[in-house]
């Protein structure tokens, strides 16, 4: 097989001798099973641990298939569908807020916005579905980027936009913690001069983080006197975002008319 | 001041919703409800009038509870419904005598033929606005009285009521056999085929052709305007205003100049044009309706193009084919190739309507070559719903000499990105989308809330309205489209011949 990546061959049957197993094996019998060397099998082990693709049994030692590799099929969300349910909840928010709206999904390290929802002052603007933003100079991505386990890997050096923009990791990563323990993300000018926002995290029904909701506004409309995100801002963003997320729990029916 | 809501039931073909807004016109809280479809034989559909009424009372209980309004909070109630569905009740036990013929159902077919053959048809399209045609409210009236044994007698001795869903809600809301209200509203009674379109009345004429005894029939009530107290609600709530559920999409919309137009894209797809308050007679096949009217003011009227058939494609390729779990996909599936692959889609599943009115026509794909592929296909479907866009909205143009300034769109396909830029695109003309997507509903709140004073006028509910998103025509698409454009025409031809 040309191209293939031995480690991703070895780990794939490795996934599939513990998944016929029934949980039952242990590191001698997974290693004679795929005829790898215990060390081997043990380094490509620890590493499905760690992404949550295989569990191990902490009184036995024996290894299971990880809810991770469970959740796999069920995290996925289309991002057209995603658009669809979260609508009505997007446009409330627009409305409420005053701002604009956007929905957006990670890839690698862009945020690929799937919604976009027009600043509600009729001036003209253009529609943004499809364009990317920057993961690490937005509130959006920042969302994102906090919910992923573990963190994707980020270059040594990040693109500068504006004098506020994080440029490294290490910079970023007090920044993503922060987005993690308090549920939401503020982006103070580090994408756009002038402007700021907030964004939340929109669940699946599996629970897993499947895109962000938020919204970008002029600094001052954003921020209080002393450069506080107005709380009620705060309040409306997650609103919605949960919102969103209580809707992709629920199967919704169709609804239609004549 | 203590914050005004205004509750809207929304009773579609699928489900009943409940929904509340704020003065803003902001969605505050919305329950939802489906009901079953029953397909007793082919082309039947019914609804069971009874679960409808139930889900009605259940959802807007619910909504009522999730804003929990302070007592006088929740101002006023308006209903928005799908329209010619048809209802023959007992007045007496609240019973229907049979199940609800919904718009869908074409079983009139024959009795329609029959009458369209008679010497004097020509009175209906004269006096109604319309098309004498299976997809309006009085043929299956008729119907039942014919096939429900005794309910002729019993509906000439005044013993069964007549209504489309909006009188039966109002009826049951009133309290149903102790005191009920038993009205339409006149947008309603528009699509009945009974009522004369220029005097907003029931029409002797028309009640002796189709053979409905008057007995059945309710008053006739504006669109806007205090009909009576909600009583079988937890609060006693208002009602106050009531619409078809297109018209309710017009009102939602702010459409209430002459020459603005929306179109709903939900299970078929709905154009209005507001003509204001004069009646435009088409001659390229389009219907004159009632837009709505204010209590004490002259009627505004529409020209309306009806398609059967536009998300219930989409649903088709999910359901019936498969090809999609979810009718978003349709436009994942859909971006998986760059255009249609020559293929076409004309979703004739019953027929046609608007502009052709072509019964006979059934669904055709077009252009099959085996390069074509599941992508093709789903692209086909959507751009189907484009191209009869077109062929409305060029049979406007012709008629009321309005050239549409922009299209303001609405419904669930409008977060479908692929068809709102082939849209603009294939109209070439801008697309816009309102900020609040429920229009229907929000147009049977802005009807009850402007006859209770919540609102003052059209002017106030006009500056509420705020675009969320825009699709503005790609010049070299669009002379691209203009050239296909007879390649459709061609389709459909097809379609209609294969009907004969």
């Amino acid at each position: 097989m040309p191209g293939s990546v031995q480690s991703i061959e070895r780990a794939a049957a490795i996934l599939q001798v513990i998944a016929g197993s029934g949980g039952r094996l242990g590191l001698r019998e997974i290693s004679e099973a795929v005829g790898l060397a215990k060390t081997t099998a043990h380094g490509l082990l620890r590493t499905l641990v760690t992404v949550g693709f295989v569990a191990q049994d902490r009184r036995t030692g024996r290894y299971e298939l990880g809810a991770g590799l469970l959740s796999l099929g069920t995290s996925y969300l289309d991002d057209n569908e995603l658009r669809a349910r979260a609508s009505n909840w997007t446009d409330a928010l627009a409305s409420r807020s005053g701002s604009a709206v956007r929905l957006g999904t990670l890839a690698g390290t862009q945020v690929v916005v799937v919604h976009h929802v027009f600043r509600p002052d009729d001036s003209a603007q253009e529609l943004e579905v499809g364009t990317a933003l920057p993961a690490h100079a937005t509130a959006l991505g920042k969302v994102l980027l906090a919910c992923q386990v573990p963190l994707p890997p980020l270059p040594q050096e990040l693109e500068r936009f504006t004098r506020a923009t994080s440029t490294t990791a290490a910079e970023l990563a007090p920044e993503l913690q922060e987005t993690r323990t308090r549920g939401w993300a503020l982006e103070r000018e580090e994408h756009l001069p002038g402007v700021a926002g907030l964004a939340a995290p929109v669940r699946g029904a599996a629970g897993l983080v499947v895109g962000a909701l938020g919204i970008t506004a002029p600094v001052a409309a954003v921020l209080d006197g002393r450069g506080a995100p107005r709380p009620a801002l705060v309040g409306m963003v997650t609103d919605a975002a949960t919102a969103v997320s209580r809707e992709l729990g629920e199967r919704r029916p169709e609804h239609s008319r004549g | 001041m203590a914050e005004r809501y205004v509750l809207a039931i929304d009773q579609g073909t699928t489900s009943t919703r409940a929904i509340v807004f704020d003065r803003a016109g902001r969605l505050v809280a919305v329950r939802q409800r489906e009901h079953q479809q029953h397909f007793p034989r082919p082309g039947w559909v019914e609804h069971d009038p009874e679960e409808i009424w139930a889900n009605a009372q259940r959802t807007a209980a619910q909504v009522m509870g999730d804003v929990a309004a302070l007592p006088g909070e929740l101002v006023a109630l308006g209903i928005a419904n799908q329209r010619e569905t048809t209802v023959l009740w007992d007045r007496r036990t609240g019973r229907p005598v049979t199940r609800a013929l919904v718009w869908q159902d074409t079983r009139t077919a024959d009795l329609v033929a029959e009458l369209a053959a008679r010497p004097d048809a020509h009175l209906v399209a004269e006096r109604s606005g319309l098309e004498i045609a299976g997809y309006f409210a009085g043929p299956r009236l008729r119907w039942i009285l014919d096939s429900v044994p005794g309910a002729r007698e019993r509906a000439e001795r005044g013993e069964l009521l007549f209504g489309t869903m909006e009188s039966w809600l109002i009826w049951n809301l009133t309290g149903g056999p102790a005191g009920g209200v038993h009205v339409t509203d006149v947008t309603n009674a528009s699509r009945t085929l009974l009522m004369d379109v220029h005097t907003c009345r029931w029409d002797p004429e028309l009640l002796a052709f189709f053979d409905v005894p008057a007995a059945v029939l309710p008053e006739i009530r504006p669109s806007v305007g205090v009909i009576g107290s909600a009583t079988a609600l937890p609060t006693p709530v208002p009602i106050a205003g009531a619409l078809g559920d297109q018209q309710a999409a017009l009102f939602g919309q702010a459409c209430f100049q002459a020459g603005e137009a929306k179109c709903t894209y939900g299970t078929g797809s709905f154009l209005l044009q507001n003509t204001g308050t004069d009646l435009v007679r088409s001659s390229h096949g389009l219907i004159s309706t009632v837009a709505y009217q204010l209590a004490g003011e002259p009627v505004h009227y529409a020209l309306e193009g009806s398609v059967a058939v536009a998300g219930s494609l989409v649903q088709w390729l999910r359901d019936g084919l498969g090809l999609i779990s979810s009718a978003a996909e349709v436009e994942t599936l859909a971006r998986t190739v760059e255009d249609n692959g020559g293929c076409y889609v004309v979703p004739a599943f019953s027929g046609l309507l608007a502009p052709h009115w072509a019964g006979e026509a059934r669904g055709v794909v077009a252009g099959l070559t085996s390069y074509v592929t599941k992508g093709h296909l789903a692209r086909a479907v959507l751009e189907a719903t484009g191209w009869q866009t077109r062929d409305v909205v060029q049979a406007m143009d012709a008629d009321s000499g309005l050239p549409l300034p922009a299209l303001r769109v609405d419904g669930g396909m409008t977060t479908n990105n692929l068809l709102m830029q082939f849209l603009a695109d294939v109209l070439d003309t801008p697309v816009v989308r309102p900020m609040v997507g429920e229009t229907v509903s929000l147009g049977a709140a802005y009807a009850a809330g402007l006859a209770v004073g919540v609102w003052s006028d059209v002017a106030a509910l006009r500056r509420n309205w705020h675009r969320s998103a825009q699709w503005s025509p790609r010049p070299e698409r669009a002379a691209a489209l203009t050239a296909e454009y007879p390649r459709w025409q061609r389709a459909v031809e097809l379609s209609i011949a294969w009907g004969r």
